[in-house]
């Protein structure tokens, strides 16, 4: 039977919704024990909000103060000592897990699955590869751990508020690098509806010309109560941050309604989003490639046809 | 210091990709193929950092069959100084390849790994790391920023910022260390004819993958390959009204 540890990604002591993206994915190998493994250097509201997720059989904690930034590797020789005894290791397939998970992976000698979409069998994995352009089966050595990667889009969150699992400090012994500091993060301050998890996304892209024109964009997300995204060629531009890029380089996403607005639909930014639910796309070139995929098209000027909505949704 | 720069071959990025109808891999025969694009911008930032008297060699490493020896001459033809073929017609896996860079890596002694943070066939997203872990040296992935400082007598060390989800993260790491590109890092040169001819008198020094005595037996077995479920071309609206009234209709609005 399979046991399988599920490293929790955090932020600012917030437990992220990919955590619990993974925990879905780890259910589906249909376990005997799903572990939530919480590091920082304050565990207490992370660990009791993932003792919720439905699911998860224990969460286990390392506190350490360098732990309080996610330096793979600093975190790296932790996860690979606690999971000894673990069939999996499964982690979010955001930029903290494709960080940290090769890592650990390489650290007990095993290869790694990335970007789980599908799980097979216990060691059988559906995985994009090309940018999503063909998806592979993959076999993992039974013998060995899995350490994967889960590709949050192909999965949805595990319900949370039913469970109260137990939670219990974990103490590994292990020398920690110091070769590796942390700085700084630099983020934008918003009190939107976070990008990856959102259920409404509005991205603009470079048919939305400026920085100041993207106000816009924002204005019409707040209208709806969206999440605002952007293309790579928007933030190249430098009209908004690249923690806002949607794409195969940035984040896959997959919300219910998605609304690109001067967005052309170059294969890039289309990897991005093709598990949303419902994909608009408005724009003024009627051949641009986005309107293939949309499921709801609108030809026209985005500076005339926003504001239009903005009146017609009342 | 001396800078190694991963530099692999794959299927151009503007091609179309095709999974064969027996599921058995995707077409490749006849297929363009080019360096991966995020090892493009790793060599850039290599040459870059010689430009500005940091790095003294920038070596090109690529695994693979016999015929990488024209693109390692594109990567000579962009500016490294020589580069390494290690030969082998298998396909090789990520934590394989990190295996590879290592053995190079105490034969070279570089101050620098610098390589894409995934190629864009496997799109792996693995082996930077993995190289950094086996050589038990500090990683900063997804870099779209880098300073070297190097005191005289010290190791240096390098201060890289990261695009992360939540935004740009600077860390400073030791070296020497791994440092993977991300797309904004810089913008790679073009190769001009000139250079062209001179990289035909540059050295590649090809090893054999067998001599290096890895084992490759953890291997990820693929055993199907499908192409993607395709969205199809929904409805045209004609106007905002229209729009708001089939997403009130779906229930999303």
């Amino acid at each position: 039977m399979s046991k399988i540890l599920v490293i929790a990604e955090h932020l600012g002591g917030k437990l992220n919704p990919s955590t619990a993206r993974a925990v879905s994915a780890a259910a589906a190998v249909k376990p005997e024990a799903i572990d939530v493994l919480v590091l920082a250097d304050a565990v207490d509201a992370i660990a009791a909000e993932a003792a919720k997720i439905e699911g998860v059989s224990r969460v286990l904690t390392i506190v350490r103060a360098e732990n309080a930034h996610p330096l793979a590797a600093v975190l790296a020789p932790q996860i690979a000592k606690a999971a000894a005894g673990y069939s999996h290791v499964f982690v979010p397939s955001t930029t903290f897990g494709k960080d940290v998970a090769p890592r650990v992976a390489a650290l007990l000698g095993v290869a790694q699955v990335s970007d789980v979409m599908s799980v097979e069998s216990a060691h059988t994995f559906k995985r994009p590869i090309y940018a999503g352009n063909a998806i592979v089966t993959v076999e993992a050595n039974s013998a060995h751990t899995v350490v994967a990667t889960i590709r949050t889009a192909s999965w949805p969150a595990a319900a949370s508020g039913a469970n109260s699992a137990p939670v219990e400090a974990l103490n590994v012994d292990v020398a920690l690098p110091s070769h590796t500091r942390f700085i700084e993060l630099q983020q934008g301050k918003s009190d939107r509806p976070d990008l990856q998890s959102a259920s409404k996304v509005v991205s603009g892209g470079r048919g939305v010309g400026s920085k100041e024109n993207f106000e816009i964009i924002y204005k019409f997300a707040d209208k709806i109560g969206a999440a605002v995204g952007a293309s790579r060629a928007a933030v190249d531009a430098g009209y908004v941050p690249n923690e806002l890029q949607v794409g195969q380089t940035g984040k896959i996403i997959a919300p219910e309604l998605y609304v690109a607005v001067g967005i052309s639909g170059a294969i890039q930014h289309l990897t991005g989003i093709k598990d949303a639910g419902t994909i608009v796309a408005i724009n003024k070139d009627g051949e641009a490639p986005i309107f293939e995929i949309a499921d709801i098209g609108l030809v026209g000027d985005l500076f005339k046809i926003l504001p239009e909505l903005d009146s017609a949704i009342g | 210091m001396k800078i190694l720069v991963g530099y692999k071959r794959v299927v151009d990025y503007n091609v179309r990709i095709q999974v064969k109808p027996d599921g058995t891999g995707v077409v490749t025969d006849g297929v363009k193929l080019s360096a991966n694009p995020f090892d493009d911008i790793a060599l850039e930032e290599a040459l870059r950092l010689r430009e500005k008297g940091v790095a003294t060699e920038v070596v090109v490493v690529a695994i693979g069959p016999a015929d990488l020896t024209a693109h390692l001459r594109n990567g000579l033809a962009m500016g490294a100084n020589r580069a390494i073929h290690v030969v082998t017609d298998a396909a090789v896996q990520p934590l394989t390849a990190a295996r590879v860079f290592q053995r190079l890596v105490e034969k070279e002694q570089p101050g620098l790994v610098i390589t894409g943070k995934q190629a864009i066939d496997d799109d792996a997203n693995q082996t930077g790391q993995m190289l950094a872990t086996l050589w038990d040296r500090p990683q900063a992935t997804f870099a779209s920023k880098v300073d070297i400082s190097v005191e005289s007598g010290a190791d240096g060390k390098a201060t890289v910022t990261r695009e992360v989800d939540a935004g740009l993260e600077v860390i400073e790491v030791e070296l020497p260390a791994v440092i993977t590109t991300d797309l904004r890092l810089n913008e790679p040169r073009f190769i001009k004819l000139p250079d062209i001819m001179k990289a035909k008198a540059k050295p590649i020094d090809t090893i054999e993958f067998a001599s290096l005595g890895i084992e490759a037996n953890d291997h990820l077995k693929t055993t199907h390959y499908a192409a993607p479920p395709k969205r199809s071309r929904g409805v045209m609206v004609k106007d905002a009204t229209e729009l708001v009234a089939a997403l009130k209709q779906k229930g999303l609005l």
